[in-house]
This record gives structure tokens, C-alpha cells and sequence, in this order.
């Protein structure tokens, strides 16, 4: 970068000599090793700590070599630079380390077996069952809540962006905006009362209704942006062809605004396949197998977490279980994610020559 | 068959803002029609109130008559989703659609309307393309995308796209204000073809390109700040170009205002 250009005159442009690059590497390994020097010396026992000692010398650091060498603005820049660079890290470090929790403490236990068996009669206490029930209940919940949440989703999302003007409209905008701020138990205790009042016992289905309630804004405020950014120019180009809106909103739009709407849905549908509360109200847990989720308890993954989670007291057969079921949700929300990007990529709008 | 325009007392609004006032003219058939005027006067709304295209803006409203041969557009009854197959509009910017092959854009109109047959999509293709002088240039890539040809290609594939339904009229806003002179050459030759079977009205800010392509030329203006544009004058170009009846035209083409 800082070669590229060759000031033809002395004066203006005024690249300095540049830093090379293997510098600001050199800075960061410095200020790493001062920090550990200053957190040794100082007795401080947090990493946490010398993490963030570690971050300010390096900006400090940067400030410095790069006033030297280069001039108070290029040094402004490389400040700018290592800020982001820092929060970068910030991000990121929770990130991995939770997902290195979860791996190192999961992998114990998950295997085929694991995978493909219930938790049937084996005790909280001892080693073995499996997760085999739990999987199948929250694909079958989060499943259902999809076809129910996704569809009444996006058609909301098409009429209002489509087709809404006045006062239904702004009454619409604004329950989806209430129901963004349903707390998940809440939506939970409204099907419990639907289902105290007809005397029904706990099912999947009760459990996907309530997921469906939490999915459908969610839905409807991704789908609605993604709407808005298909240019109006290209309604207009349908209709004065002589097509009809329906189809205009069916043929031009929605393919243009797909991959984003997919997206949408899959962030929408990892979202509430983490939901404990109102599967803990309505599904209930069942050790066993039960496949059918209009009928009878079920089990869902992050229920049984949960329910593991409570009966190991911190260590044993049940503690592992519930971590080796964490990295099965985790990679379930992964795949799902990766399946949406693919989906977005495979039906963005065709550029390039 | 291209068909004749009569515009009588015609009147478009925005809301409760009147954007264009009382305007009356006829557009005959097989002929070319540019509309001139300065900036805000109302040529792309009269444009559009000539296939219906105006009531989608919202608050878009329009009082008196258009007739198309002698169907009023307005009448009660009429679908102005049918208005459209019959008056057919190229935009300001080219803007085919971003999911669609080429093939798949210019087949767009047929397909979504439905109503053809499989065989005869690729002739319709091939005619609508030769026909924007675009086959050639297109010809070994009719399943790559449209979005990659260079502008002026995909304003000809909207021309393509929008004579691919057999439309009677062809208006076109302003169709070359994006593009290089090279390209707004090619589209000009082709208007000059297109006029043999289309009736032909284009917006247009380019006195050389008003008075290459037309043969009759209408003069919009505003009379004054915040009033409704009006049309001022409808001629032929060689009179509006040479020895216009009003004042204000002659001061807009000679540059004097505008
Ligand atoms: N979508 C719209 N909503 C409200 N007013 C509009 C809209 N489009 C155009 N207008 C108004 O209508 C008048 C005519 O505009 P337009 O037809 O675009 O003029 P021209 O094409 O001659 O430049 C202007 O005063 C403009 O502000
Ligand atoms: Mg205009």
C-alpha cells in the first residue's frame, strides 16, 4: 500500500518510508510479552486482564512506531486499523471459546450410539442412553413451527411491504412489533392457558404453536427488509409488460429478494430451536421415543440439556450428556446456517459478465 | 397493429399535488413523438398516464380521456393490466430483471402472462431480439444472465423485452439518458425501425435526438413555480425546429431557458 504510489513531486503526497509489514507484528508479540511481563510482575492472576493490557500497548504501540516513521496522520490511520483489529478480538474470543467448551467437554460421550439411541430407562446417574428422542422431537417442533411461522411470515411480510397502506397496515407494523417483544415464556403460559381451557396433556405440537408465536416476527422484519431493497424499478418493468401484481410479486420479486428472505428464515428457525421455556411448559420431556407430536410428551434438545443439566449436580454421566447434547444443537444451528448461505448464494440475483 | 393516442382534457395528480393540467393531443400511428420540456414539467407523468403505469405511484390519479383507436383507457371496466400489454414502456434506466437469463427476460412478458405455446417461445425470442438489433451481440449467451451486458445491450434487451409482447404503442422515457453516445446511436436507429410497426412516443432531453427521431415534436412547460405543467405546443419537429408557433418554445430550443 504504501509503495504503490511514487510522489512525483517532493511536496504534497507524502508517503513516508512506510513501515514494513512484519512491524506491527513485532508491535503485537511486544506488547503481548509486556503484558505477561506486567501481569507476572504485577500478581495479576485474570487473563482477562492481561488480555486487555496486551490490547492497549499494542494500540499505544502502534501510535507510537507509526508517529515515528510515517507522521501523526498515517499513525491516526494505523490507530483506526488497531481498534478494529481489537474489537475483532473482543468478538471473537468469547465466540471460540465457547465453542471450544462445548467441543472439548461434548465430545466425551457423542458417538452413533449416542446419536441414535434414547435416554429409555437409564437412570440420570448412570453412563449411556442417548439423544436419539430428543433430535426427533425438535426437528418435528421446530419443523412444524417453521411451516406454520415461515409462510404466515413472509405473506404478512408481502402485504405490508406489497400491498399495505393506512390504517390496517400501521395496526399490523405495530403488533409484529409487540410480538417481537414477547419473552418466550410468556408465549409459552398463552398456549398452556389454550390448552388448560380444552384439558389437553402436553404435546409437540403445543410446543411448535408457541415457537411459531416467537418465529413469526422475527420472519416478517428480515422479510420486510429484504423486500424493500428489490428496486421499485423492477415492479414497474413487470407491470408495464402487462403483468399482474400477483404474479409480478410471485415471478420478479420474490426469486430477486430469495436468497435474503432464506436467510431470514434460518436465523429465525436457529433462534427458536434453541427455546427452552415453552417447551419445558407445553412438550413436558419424555424419556422415550415418542414420534408423534400431536399426541403425548416429547422430547427437544435444549429441553433435555436442561433437564441433564439439573440432575448432574456439576459432574458425572449426566453433566456430560448434556455438553455432548450442546454440540448437537450447536452444529444443528450451524448446519442450518450454512445450508441458508448456501441457499443464498446458489439464488442470489446473477451479476458479473 | 400500431394504434392511435387521442388525449382529451387530460389532468394527473399526486395526492392533492396537480402535476399536469388539460392536455390534449393525438399521436398518430406508425409515427414517432418526442416529448420536450424542461425538467419537473410533467413529461414522464403524461408518459405514464398513457398505459396506466401513473396509478401505481401511490396517490396517483388521473381525470379525462385517453383513447387508444377508439377504446378510452379510463373507461369504466377496462383492466389496466390489459391497457398495458397494449402500450408497452422502456424506462430511464435500463433494468432487466437480475434473477433472468437473457432468453428468460425477453420470454418474461409471454411467460408470466401465460398463453403461448413452448414452440413458439424461441421464435418470439429470436424476432423480439433481432428486432432491438441485439441478436447478434447475444445470440451464443441467451442463458447467461442480462444483467451482464454493457448498458446500452440491456436498454435494447428492455426493448427487446417490451416489443416481445406485440404491444400497439412503445412509449419510452427518456431511454438514453444512461447511455454513451455510441449506444444512444445504436437506439436511435433502431426507434427508426421500430416505427414501422409501433406507434413511438419518447421523453427525451436531447434536442439532436428530438429532431433526428421524431416527426412530431410536443413542447411541455411549467407556467410557473409550483403550477401544473401544461403542453404548449404539439407540431411537427421540422416546424417546432425551425419556426415554432410559440414564444417559449423557440426560447427553450434555442437554449435561452430550460
Ligand atoms: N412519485 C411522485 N410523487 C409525487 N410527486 C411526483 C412524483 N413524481 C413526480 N412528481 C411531481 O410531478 C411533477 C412532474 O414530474 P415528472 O413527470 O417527473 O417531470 P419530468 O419527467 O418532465 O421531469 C413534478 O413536480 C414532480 O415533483
Ligand atoms: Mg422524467
Amino acid at each position: 500500500m504504501s509503495t504503490a504510489l511514487t510522489p512525483r513531486d517532493g511536496a504534497g503526497v507524502r508517503r513516508g518510508a512506510g513501515l514494513p509489514k512484519w512491524s506491527l507484528w513485532a508491535v503485537a508479540a511486544g506488547s503481548v510479552a509486556l503484558a505477561v511481563g506486567i501481569g507476572l510482575v504485577a500478581g495479576l492472576t485474570s487473563h482477562v486482564q492481561w488480555g486487555l493490557i496486551a490490547a492497549l500497548l499494542f494500540v499505544l504501540g502502534t501510535y507510537g512506531v507509526a508517529a515515528r516513521a510515517e507522521g501523526r496522520r498515517q499513525a491516526k490511520d494505523r490507530v483506526a486499523t488497531a481498534l478494529v483489529w481489537v474489537a475483532f478480538l473482543l468478538a471473537v474470543v468469547p465466540l471460540v471459546s465457547l465453542v471450544w467448551t462445548t467441543v472439548s467437554r461434548g465430545v466425551k460421550v457423542l458417538d452413533g450410539y449416542f446419536l441414535s439411541h434414547s435416554m429409555g430407562l437409564v437412570a440420570d446417574s448412570e453412563p449411556g442412553g442417548g439423544i436419539y428422542h430428543a433430535i426427533l422431537g425438535s426437528l418435528e417442533q421446530v419443523g412444524l413451527a417453521t411451516a406454520i411461522g415461515a409462510p404466515i411470515g413472509v405473506l404478512t411480510a408481502i402485504y405490508l411491504v406489497e400491498y399495505g397502506r393506512g390504517r390496517l397496515a400501521l395496526a399490523v407494523t405495530f403488533f409484529v412489533d409487540v410480538m417481537t417483544g414477547i419473552p418466550s415464556i410468556v408465549a409459552g403460559l398463552f398456549i398452556l392457558s389454550l390448552m388448560l381451557i380444552l384439558d389437553l396433556q402436553p404435546f409437540g405440537f403445543a410446543g411448535s404453536l408457541a415457537l411459531a408465536i416467537l418465529m413469526m416476527p422475527v420472519v416478517v422484519r428480515s422479510t420486510e427488509e429484504m423486500l424493500k431493497l428489490v428496486p421499485n424499478e423492477l415492479r414497474e418493468a413487470s407491470l408495464a409488460l402487462g403483468i399482474p401484481k400477483w404474479r409480478t410479486i410471485l415471478k420478479v420479486v420474490l426469486p430477486t429478494s430469495l436468497g435474503g428472505i432464506t436467510t431470514g428464515v434460518m436465523l429465525a428457525v436457529a433462534r427458536i430451536a434453541g427455546e427452552t421455556a415453552p417447551v419445558l411448559l407445553l412438550v413436558f420431556g419424555n424419556p422415550f421415543i415418542n414420534a408423534n407430536p400431536f399426541e403425548g410428551a416429547q422430547a427437544s434438545l435444549p429441553l433435555y440439556i436442561y433437564q441433564q443439566y439439573a440432575q448432574s449436580a456439576g459432574a458425572g454421566a449426566a453433566y456430560d450428556r448434556a455438553w455432548a447434547a450442546s454440540l448437537t444443537l450447536i452444529a444443528f444451528v450451524m448446519i442450518l446456517n450454512l445450508v441458508a448461505r448456501g441457499i443464498a448464494r446458489w439464488k442470489a440475483p446473477k451479476t458479473g459478465r | 397493429m400500431a394504434k392511435r393516442i387521442d388525449v382529451s382534457g387530460l389532468t394527473a395528480f399526486y395526492g392533492a399535488h396537480k402535476a399536469i393540467e388539460d392536455i390534449s393531443m393525438t399521436v398518430e400511428p406508425r409515427s414517432v413523438t418526442a416529448f420536450i420540456g424542461p425538467s419537473g414539467c410533467g413529461k414522464s407523468t403524461f408518459l405514464r398516464t398513457l398505459n396506466r403505469m401513473h396509478e401505481v405511484t401511490p396517490g396517483g390519479r388521473v381525470e379525462g380521456k385517453v383513447l387508444l383507436d377508439d377504446e378510452d383507457l379510463y373507461g369504466s371496466g377496462v383492466d389496466p393490466v390489459s391497457v398495458r400489454r397494449e402500450v408497452g414502456m422502456v424506462f430511464q434506466r435500463p433494468n432487466p430483471f437480475p434473477t433472468m437469463s437473457i432468453f428468460e427476460n425477453v420470454a418474461a412478458g409471454l411467460r408470466l402472462n401465460g398463453g403461448y405455446r413452448k414452440s413458439e417461445l424461441d421464435d418470439v425470442v429470436e424476432k423480439s431480439l433481432r428486432g432491438a438489433n441485439l441478436w447478434n451481440e447475444v445470440k451464443d449467451r441467451l442463458n447467461k444472465p442480462g444483467s451482464g451486458l454493457s448498458g446500452g445491450q440491456q436498454q435494447r434487451l428492455c426493448i427487446a423485452r417490451a416489443i416481445a409482447v406485440e404491444p400497439r404503442v412503445l412509449l419510452m422515457d427518456e431511454p438514453c439518458s444512461a447511455l454513451d453516445p455510441i449506444s444512444t446511436l445504436a437506439i436511435e436507429d433502431l426507434i427508426g425501425e421500430l416505427k414501422e410497426r409501433f406507434t413511438i412516443v419518447i421523453v427525451t432531453h436531447n434536442m439532436q435526438q428530438a429532431a433526428r427521431v421524431s416527426d412530431r415534436t410536443a413542447f411541455f412547460n411549467l407556467a410557473g413555480v409550483g403550477q401544473p405543467g401544461r403542453l404548449v405546443e404539439i407540431d411537427d419537429t421540422e416546424r417546432i425546429f425551425s419556426n415554432p408557433s410559440v414564444q417559449a418554445t423557440e426560447d427553450y430550443i434555442s437554449g435561452r431557458f430550460g
